[in-house]
């Protein structure tokens, strides 16, 4: 259902559909039955001249399994939808896969910078790729992002890859994402970060091999000589953020 | 002023007499100075009906301009970032904290309490004027930032620094430091008052009503206030901090500095979340009367209600890192909320059928309080189910700050301070002024606000499942969210809103109309048991000549064998 609105270009973003259309149906079910009985309930009980209401206490046990049993049922589907949750949440928060390439990403108000790992695939050397406000990935790749915000929250969000994280001061943030499908699509920031929150975009580029190398050699031989030491180093792991204190 | 004798005797059975001592007085200690309960009550809802005009008018604003991206508002003018931010911020921020709580809590928590258990007065009366008045400074500190030098504060309603911390962050030195002393007072008023309902409610109660006897409105002020009081400390401890931060350069948020912001996310979330069911409480206790009565019915299972309210208070209190679960927190916890939100849906949903099944074998009547108790259900079920995409960590990663978040929490909150309070509104109108409201153009307000509030939020709904994200005053930045079925949702919605806002107008008029105009009405105009409906209309200072004794529970509607389809509490055997 979501694919159908906005496309799918990352290995996780059909888990997150399917776990949508599964709460759909669910909670759907729920819903309109529940919705259902409410309305015949009103239609069939409306005011009749001569017909007095019944007087009901709600201990009568045929009425009131009329309560025990949904009740029950929904815990059964509480406990699904929980599983079914918490197995996508796994998969894309707990786990993290070995990396092809790892970029940093650092957000500030009110602009992207990404640092793509260039020819040598290391970050941090000199001949790293700084972008601002464009990403370039290659599809078919892990990649990890090192997510770094320099003064306030901000909010790493790729909507066709289903991702968001944020990106906290004095924190790095470990991810990854795998791009599937080539193109151009919007990186935001989806947590409010001051007057200028709603230019905060920038692109990204899912780049076919061919078209990726192109563009990393060509960026590459133009790319700054030194890396700011300052930067902390890649020793996050997925699960337990680092602190990384900050000079003044 | 006529001292109250609070050493009450009804505890001890007594007889009492200490009504007699309320005599008039004059108009400005009747009405700016007073210690009634209802006057009270009215001050906080005429209060709250007013700052929601003005949260209505933001969100007129900020809707315009999202349809209309870069247009003059009409009444307002074009809408800068910095402005936007501040509308959304505010709208948020009053709807929640100088509307829904005042009206459904301090208002009909007022109103109610003492004439539902058949008390004279609050327990402190004195206590409680201080409690308005310390609501209506908070109220006026609120309106004032918004004037001040760089305008009011505009880092959303959950103030999440750095940005709230740093005037180089959020460029409104003065707007932020007063929407955080604002939100103190505020809690400072609703402490104040929240004692009063809980003690009077234990205390007061007229001779021979016992705890289950109490009416399902007056437990659900009382549980939501006890939730406001339990929760509210860390957050206050946490504006403090943050006010520290902003004036005095402590760092309790700053990383830079040894603090953390997400501290700060936690405490507001830690009461942000039970805030939730504070105000939704009292809204399901005004849609439980209303139900009983409409339907002539006794309130199918009285105590699994209850019981019921307090499994969703206690839970509510472990919910709220759901808020959080991309933030930045440990992944692992995220497990852990998922399940108790999830969970929380089973006492909600109970509560929810307990209601519907109120419906069988009654014999419903359509009047306006009814349709807007009916209508609560109907609205809240979306609220609710929405909510379970939203609690399950793996969507979340994707739904967090989106429109669909904004969808689902207004079809929970404009259920609860909308259609709830008017349900409460039109049906207690006859005992609060005396006199009955017009009938059809309550029925033209009721429509003309349900139909457009869906067509308002059902857009958001998709909008938000595109990928749609929050606080964004304009999406042309964004070509993926700048397609012209977007903008068009987004047009649809802000007409929405405006026949919505134009529906309020005959309610408006009716209301102040019918105060002074409508119709008499009696005593009990709608034929109901509670205590409330023994008392003239409107309950004289002090409420009854005779106080009321108690002789059975509130919902002993159409019991076999007797004459008469109703049975109030205070009628002997």
């Amino acid at each position: 259902m979501i694919n159908d609105l906005i496309v799918r270009a990352s290995t996780f973003s059909g888990d997150i559909d399917r776990l949508f259309l599964l709460i759909t149906v669910i909670v759907g079910v729920w819903f309109v039955a529940a919705e259902a009985m409410f309305f015949w309930l009103i239609f069939r009980f409306r005011a009749k001249d001569g017909v007095p209401a019944q007087y009901v206490t709600g201990k009568e046990p045929h009425l009131k399994q009329w309560i025990n049993i949904p009740h029950t049922l929904i815990l059964i589907c509480d406990i699904i939808i929980i599983i079914a949750a918490v197995r996508v949440w796994v998969r894309i928060k707990q786990t993290l896969p070995p990396a092809d390439r790892t970029i940093r990403v650092v957000a500030q108000q009110w602009a992207w910078t990404f640092a793509d790992p260039g020819p040598d695939n290391r970050i941090d050397t000199p001949d790293d790729v700084r972008t601002t406000d464009e990403l370039h990935v290659e599809v078919g790749k892990t990649y990890h992002f090192l997510l770094e915000s320099k003064d306030v929250v901000h909010s790493f969000f790729v909507p066709v890859f289903r991702l968001k994280q944020d990106a906290d001061p004095g924190r790095t943030y470990t991810g990854w994402f795998k791009p599937t499908k080539t193109g151009t699509y919007d990186i935001l920031c989806a947590e409010i970060c001051g007057i200028g929150h709603g230019v905060m975009g920038a692109k990204l580029v899912v780049d076919s091999p061919q078209a990726y190398r192109q563009w990393q050699q060509a960026h590459a031989a133009e790319a700054p000589a030194a890396v700011n030491g300052e930067t902390p180093t890649d020793g996050a792991s997925a699960a337990v953020s680092t602190l990384v204190p900050r000079g003044q | 002023m006529a001292e109250h004798t609070h050493e009450r005797a009804h505890v001890a059975g007594t007889a009492n007499d200490a009504h007699h001592d309320h005599h008039e007085v004059g108009w400005f200690k009747k009405y700016f100075w007073s210690t009634d309960h209802k006057v009270i009550a009215f001050q906080y809802m005429f209060t709250g009906m007013f700052l929601a005009l003005i949260g209505a008018f933001m969100a007129y604003v900020f809707r315009m301009q999202l349809a209309f991206p870069g247009q003059p508002v009409p009444g307002f003018g074009v809408v800068s970032p910095g402005q936007y931010n501040m509308l959304i911020t505010n709208h948020g921020s009053i709807m929640i904290f100088w509307v829904a709580m005042p009206v459904l809590l301090a208002g009909f928590g007022n109103y109610l309490i003492p004439l539902m258990v058949g008390a004279d007065d609050m327990v402190f009366p004195r206590l409680n004027r201080l409690s308005y008045q310390i609501f209506f400074l908070s109220a006026i500190v609120l309106l004032t930032s918004l004037f001040v030098q760089n305008g009011g504060f505009g880092g959303a309603w959950t103030a999440y620094p750095p940005l709230s911390a740093n005037k180089l962050y959020n460029l409104t030195p003065y707007g932020a430091s007063m929407w955080l002393i604002a939100v103190a007072l505020e809690f400072v008023a609703f402490l104040l008052g929240g004692i009063n309902f809980i003690v009077t409610s234990m205390n007061s109660r007229a001779p021979g009503m016992k705890a289950f006897d109490v009416p399902i409105v007056v437990w659900t002020i009382v549980i939501a206030s006890i939730l406001f009081m339990a929760s509210v400390g860390p957050l206050i401890a946490g504006a403090i901090m943050l006010l520290f931060d902003q004036t005095l350069g402590t760092s309790f948020f700053n990383p830079n500095r040894g603090g953390d912001p997400v501290l700060w996310q936690h405490l507001f979330w830690f009461f942000g979340h039970p805030e939730v069911y504070v105000v939704l409480l009292p809204a399901m206790g005004i849609v439980a009367e209303v139900m009983t009565v409409f339907a002539r019915k006794k309130l199918f299972a009285y105590k699994t209600v209850i019981y019921t309210i307090i499994a969703t208070g206690v839970l509510s209190f472990f919910v709220w890192a759901h808020h959080q679960f991309v933030a930045g927190i440990d992944p692992r916890m995220a497990n852990v909320f998922t399940v108790t939100t999830v969970l929380i849906s089973i006492p909600i949903a109970e509560m929810c059928f307990v209601y519907i099944a109120t419906l069988y074998g009654g014999s419903i009547r359509f009047s306006v309080p009814m349709l807007w108790a009916l209508a609560f259900m109907a609205e809240f079920l979306i609220g609710g189910v929405t909510g379970i995409y939203l609690g399950a960590s793996g969507l979340d990663i994707y739904f967090h700050d989106t429109y669909f978040v904004v969808a689902h929490f207004h079809y929970t909150f404009f259920p609860i301070a909308v259609i709830g309070v008017m349900a409460g509104v039109t049906f207690w109108f006859p005992k609060m002024f005396g006199r009955y409201m017009n009938e059809f153009w309550g029925k033209v307000h009721f429509w003309g606000t349900v139909i457009p509030f869906n067509g308002i939020f059902i857009p958001l709904f998709i909008l938000g499942a595109a990928g749609e994200h929050r606080r964004i005053f304009d999406y042309k930045n964004f070509p993926q969210f700048n397609h012209p079925w977007q903008n068009d949702l987004r047009i649809f919605a802000t007409v929405s809103l405006l026949v919505m806002l134009l529906f309020q107008i005959p309610f408006l008029v009716n209301f102040v109309w019918s105060m002074f105009r409508g119709p008499k009405a009696p005593k009990n105009p709608w034929k109901s048991n509670t205590l409330e409906w023994t008392a003239d209309s409107p309950p004289p200072h002090g409420n009854w000549a005779e106080m009321p004794e108690c002789h059975r529970g509130p919902y002993e509607y159409s019991v076999p064998g007797r004459e008469q389809d109703f049975w109030p509490q205070n009628e002997k055997a």
